[in-house]
């Protein structure tokens, strides 16, 4: 008898145990009620800037089709990890994000095929996707696009001294990178003259903060490597570089640090925020940056740059035929779809993002709140976004003239290459180790990480 | 009564046992299993046998530099740790007045979570070698006594209330016997204070060896490894291998199985070691 009343005590605590956690769980899900109130897909989404913004469209595309999206956003540069927790879970996301084709061969097992979606047959430049055996595994959302930074009205009053050493007359005649150079060292020689602290903001060195440096810098040299040799970029080839152009890495580089509002022995504890807001606060002129700062621009609190001030330069670095080039425009996010979420779930996913990029209200979402450069024939010219950096990517990109440099680095072989070459860059900055060793070690972690 | 409690035992036990092996067990074991396989995530492993490991000693360079740093600093740190709590502990057993503001205040360092203690002790840092034109990151040996010097100011605090309590606990008869022999303050010390003590000094080396050893949060916030990665702990290195590196996973999860061994027989050794000189009251 006491035997039994103690087994059933036993089952009750364990049963209670169970369903406190059941209803936990239920708790994260919004009740659905309208037709398509089974179908739940989940977005695992990128940035966290524009968390509130995703969770909006959630609503509005409820409100739509009755379809629930969960978005649940990882924390800033914790995507990978984020994902690699959530995908072994049954809340695993439905929608998810890879950054290129290394990303893709991390996740392979789990992207589905993409090519007979709507979205992918709106995609302007099919190149652009992530496509492995004739499949396409990713879409890229958007296109960004990356050079330098320069505030005009700084510049502008620099071409206005009186005591300038150099002949040029404005930016736009900058077209090398010994035109740069010229300025930049005038600049700041005259650097009281023209209100700064220095010509560049400071080269943000450290650890994860440099990615501005070991990843898109680099990618110039990369991407004039590979093309001279014909590299086919989804080749084993890419498994070992010379960094034939390091030379030239090593020119602007240089050119970065030693004219920079920050001494260069100081620059491991700068972040990338800081450099966003000196510009910001006008304490420099130029600033090496994508057209996604521009977001971090304006939110600095007293910030003394005029949006029609912003303006963009190439980043030149002593390179052949480099007055054709353009600016490094690509993109690292490209949509991909769960491969082991249910069929039905897959769907909606694809429908969703169809709607994002299709229907008025998600376009409206895209350009005038997420101010992405939606790279899809939906979109008309008048509806791109309007933020200044943005319609100077556009500007460069249409420019004819110019030759645009894609994003290489998405090959880059492993995020600890990107770290130590970064870390080896601002040891080089601090003094204690030279430009040899660097090199060797860019050469030598992308060989150790391509095995 | 006893035979009561033994009736009953499983009913108390079981919920316990129950999130134990849920929250605990479970995934110690998958962990240990997951070190064997190459994986993304947890559903997708497959079988590799010792690879992993074999990779974390030979391929990875990285791995004994960080498990040298390690050691080195749990050393250094214990050894300074122990040593300023205990001399804080007796300073602030003697009749003084203010013994209590002051222990509050050595206390409330360890009140602060490690990635903001991090921050903080970079920006002081920082803005000292500033006056000499660098930063921390300039040398491995400013992270390193960096660190030192923030674990210090965080667990100082701790194990002074440890060693105050034990103290404490010293019966006043000792002293006073000592004090009619005519005993010196140092031999005071040396035969009676730190004997006694003893049980305290287990717990306090227990608690500074595993927190040295494991630090993480402080490590990353404070030189994220930087310069190069000549001052990432184990854990930190853990974390680089298991996130920084496609294909790696298996060989980071291999690692925490090395690290986890470690600690437990350092742990181990060391309190069959001080608990061998504790004496009873």
């Amino acid at each position: 008898m006491k035997k039994s009343l103690s087994i059933m005590l036993v089952i009750v605590l364990v049963i209670s145990l169970f369903s406190a956690c059941n209803r936990k769980n239920n708790n994260n899900e919004p009740t659905g009620q309208s037709s398509n109130e089974n179908i739940t897909i989940r977005f695992l989404n990128f940035k966290p800037e524009v968390a509130d913004i995703y969770n909006d469209i959630a609503k509005t595309y409820k409100d739509e089709t009755g379809v629930t999206l969960i978005v649940e956003t990882a924390a800033s540069g914790n995507y990978e990890q984020t994902l690699t927790a959530k995908m072994g879970t049954n809340e695993a996301p439905t929608l998810f994000q890879i950054n290129g084709p290394k990303g893709y061969a991390n996740w392979k097992n789990y992207c589905a095929d993409l090519s007979e979606t709507q979205l992918y047959k709106h995609l302007n430049d099919k190149s652009l996707a992530i496509v492995s055996d004739g499949k396409v595994y990713g879409i890229p959302y958007v296109v960004e696009g990356y050079g330098i930074i320069y505030n005009k009205e700084i510049t502008d009053k620099y071409f206005n001294l009186d005591n300038k050493a150099t002949e040029y007359e404005s930016m736009d005649e900058i077209k090398s990178y010994d035109a740069l150079k010229s300025i930049v060292e005038d600049m700041q020689k005259n650097a009281e003259k023209l209100g700064i602290k220095g010509v560049f903001a400071s080269t943000s060195l450290k650890t994860g903060e440099d990615w501005r440096w070991q990843t898109h810098l680099a990618n110039i040299p990369v991407y004039y490597e590979f093309e001279d040799k014909n590299t086919d970029l989804s080749s084993d080839d890419t498994k070992t570089i010379e960094f034939k152009y390091s030379e030239n890495f090593k020119k602007i580089f240089d050119l970065y640090i030693n004219n920079s509002v920050t001494d260069k022995k100081k620059l491991g504890s700068k972040i990338v925020d800081e450099s966003m807001a000196e510009f910001a606060l006008g304490q420099c002129a130029m600033v090496q940056n994508g057209n996604w700062a521009w977001s971090q621009i304006k939110g600095v609190k007293g910030n003394v740059v005029k949006a029609e001030n912003i303006k963009y330069l190439p980043i030149y670095m002593g390179l052949e035929k480099e007055e054709n080039q353009g600016l490094c425009i690509g993109t690292e996010n490209f949509f991909a779809i769960n491969s082991k979420s249910s069929k039905e779930e897959q769907k909606a996913a694809e429908d969703f993002m169809y709607w994002l990029f299709l229907s008025e209200k998600g376009k409206k979402y895209v350009t005038e709140e997420l101010e992405l450069i939606a790279p899809f024939d939906t979109f008309s010219e008048d509806e791109l976004p309007q933020d200044p950096l943005a319609q100077e990517v556009i500007r460069w990109m249409n420019n004819e003239s110019v030759t645009t440099i894609p994003w290489n680095f998405t090959i880059f072989p492993s995020a600890t290459f990107k770290a130590d070459f970064g870390a080896a860059l601002l040891q080089y900055a601090q003094g204690t180790k030279n430009w040899d060793e660097v090199k060797k070690i860019f050469t030598d972690r992308w060989a150790s990480e391509s095995k | 009564m006893e035979k009561n409690i033994k009736k009953y035992f499983p009913i108390f036990v079981l919920p316990t046992f129950i999130s134990f092996t849920v929250v605990f067990l479970i995934p110690f074991v998958m962990g240990i299993i997951l070190s064997f396989t190459e994986f993304t995530t947890v559903e997708s492993a497959m079988w590799v046998g010792l690879e992993n490991y074999l990779k974390a000693f030979t391929q990875d360079d990285n791995f004994l530099n960080a498990l040298w740093f390690t050691v080195k600093f749990t050393i250094v740190s214990v050894i300074t740790i122990n040593i300023c709590a205990f001399f804080l502990a007796t300073l602030l057993t003697k009749a003084l007045k203010g013994t209590a503001f002051f222990r509050t205040i050595f206390f409330m360092p360890n009140l602060i979570g490690g990635i903001v203690l991090g921050y903080i002790w970079n920006l002081l840092i920082n803005s000292i070698l500033g006056i000499f034109g660098v930063d921390i990151t300039y040398s491995a040996d400013y992270g390193f006594w960096g660190l030192v010097f923030l674990m210090n100011w965080q667990l100082i605090g701790y194990m002074m209330v440890i060693y105050i309590a034990g103290i404490q606990n010293i019966p006043g008869e000792l002293y006073e016997a000592a004090k009619i022999d005519g005993a010196s303050g140092i031999s005071t010390l040396k035969n009676i204070t730190i004997p006694m003590v003893m049980p305290s000094v287990t717990i306090c080396m227990f608690l500074t060896i595993t927190n040295s050893f494991k630090l993480f949060d402080q490590n990353l916030a404070l030189t994220g490894g930087a310069p190069a990665r000549e001052t990432a702990m184990l854990a930190l290195d853990i974390y680089n291998t298991f996130y920084g590196r496609i294909g790696w996973q298996g060989v980071g999860q291999a690692k925490a199985v090395v690290f986890f061994l470690i600690v437990a027989i350092i742990a181990f050794l060391q309190l069959k070691i001080t608990g061998r000189k504790e004496v009873e009251n």
